[in-house]
């Protein structure tokens, strides 16, 4: 099932000579139990493309549908509330509520939707547990907690309830290479078991993890790699 | 890479015959570097010859094992204290095909390193799948594994860099190679020959 559907979108600031082409043109599908990677160089329209996939700016030109539904069909409401039910985000600095629990945190986004808190609390717990966090932890506030931490408790909020499409920007970031590497194990794990991921890193290690990569510069896609096959054909080449 | 100080070390585990040998090289690279048998045992004759392992009689199903001497102990020592030269490494490929690409008319430097970039992150994703589906490999497997990850990271880090650098160049045109102006040795004669006459 296709979670992201980019159709030719284009981005643009400004007027005239002062006109900035932020993302020209781009294509890109993102199928359920995907992991995406985007990279390249800084200016390249990485960000703009994820606010774009996330609903938070809007195309100049093109199309973003979202589970099927077109951005741009939405007044604010109702694309207030498509961007609570179906998008999460991860950010390097991990944007949690200083003043609510792990759990709290977790279930920010079902109780604005209107959850009971007792229900939203429910499975905010589940969803901190499938990130390998107990209830003692959930019960912690974000200052209590290792960065590590803090941002498996970001990936059980984005992809808490039905929520399926995961956009992560840099999120390993602050952390040093080992939780680094934990987060993104997660990340992937949470793709494998049905969401889909759009990941935007300069890291070509972190971009390992995906399935796809795509390359921007000055706003185009310039590359993208195809799915790649079952690992097993790997070490037929690798010798060489 | 050195079969040699490969099967020295592995023979450094106790006495072994070429089968088992190969076997165990496989098994601790991931079978990263296939060895064929006939390189092990012409291996094993040339180590044989300079006295650093010597054969035992053959065992009842017909295999000939070998063990490590003294002397083979005392060179393979010497190999683990001694750091791998730069110069033992063969020349690298990329680096000279760059190189090359900025100063050959009409290639698009930024093209070929993209290519380049996007065959080596396939790599990095099919390392990175190797790695997390064999979570409790064996060590020496990992540190392989771990190995090609970070050449590949590299690589793409002095990719990224490069196409950098070339962006912010303006690149001179190549010289031309002269034509028609005599080098210095084919020069001589030309002298000698306005000297006779």
């Amino acid at each position: 099932m296709t979670v992201l559907h980019l159709k030719g979108v284009s981005r643009t600031h400004g007027t005239g000579e002062n006109l900035v082409h932020a993302l020209v043109d781009a294509d890109l599908t993102i199928e359920a139990g995907e992991l995406v990677a985007i990279m390249g160089p800084s200016g390249s329209g990485k960000s703009t493309l994820l606010n774009l996939a996330g609903g938070l700016d809007a195309p100049t030109s093109g199309e973003v549908l979202v589970e099927g539904t077109v951005l741009a069909s939405l007044n604010k409401k109702r694309l207030a509330a498509l961007r609570r039910r179906s998008v999460g985000y991860v950010f390097q600095d991990y944007n949690l509520v200083p003043s609510l629990t792990a759990a709290e945190n977790a279930a920010l986004p079902l109780e604005l939707d209107g959850l009971s808190a007792g229900k939203a609390r429910k499975l905010a717990l589940a969803a901190l547990e499938e990130v390998g966090l107990d209830a003692k932890q959930a019960d912690r506030f974000p200052d209590e907690i290792s960065g590590g931490q803090a941002q498996r408790v970001a990936i059980a909020r984005a992809l808490i309830g039905e929520r399926r499409l995961v956009l992560a920007d840099e999120p390993t970031g602050a952390l040093d290479s080992h939780t680094g590497e934990e987060v993104l194990k997660l990340l992937r794990r949470r793709c494998d078991a049905g969401a889909a991921g759009l990941l935007v890193t300069h890291d070509a290690r972190h971009a390992g993890w995906a399935d796809r990569v795509v390359f921007l510069r000055d706003g185009k896609i310039v590359d993208s790699s195809a799915p790649l096959a079952g690992a097993d054909s790997l070490l037929e080449g690798a010798g060489s | 890479m050195s079969v040699k100080h490969s099967l020295l070390a592995l023979l450094e585990r106790g006495p072994a015959y070429g089968y088992q040998l190969r076997a165990a090289f496989e098994s601790a690279t991931g079978n990263t570097w296939p060895l064929n048998i006939g390189q092990v045992y012409t291996t094993l004759n040339r180590l044989e010859r300079d006295e650093l392992v010597e054969a035992l009689p053959e065992n009842d199903s017909g295999q000939r094992p070998y063990r490590i001497t003294e002397t083979g102990r005392r060179h393979l020592a010497g190999w683990f204290a001694s750091p791998v030269q730069a110069a033992d490494r063969p020349r690298d490929e990329l680096t000279i095909k760059l190189a090359l690409a900025v100063t050959t008319p009409g290639v698009d430097v930024t093209d070929v390193i993209q290519r380049q970039r996007g065959a080596t992150l396939r790599l990095l994703q099919e390392y990175t799948r190797l790695k997390s589906a064999e979570e409790h490999a064996e060590l020496a497997w990992r540190l392989v594994l771990e190995s090609m990850i970070f050449r590949a990271e590299a690589e793409i880090r002095w990719l990224d860099h490069t196409e950098a650098v070339v962006a912010r160049a303006e690149l001179p045109a190549p010289f031309p190679f002269a034509v028609g102006e005599p080098d210095p040795a084919e020069a001589t004669p030309e002298l000698d020959r306005s000297r006779t006459n």
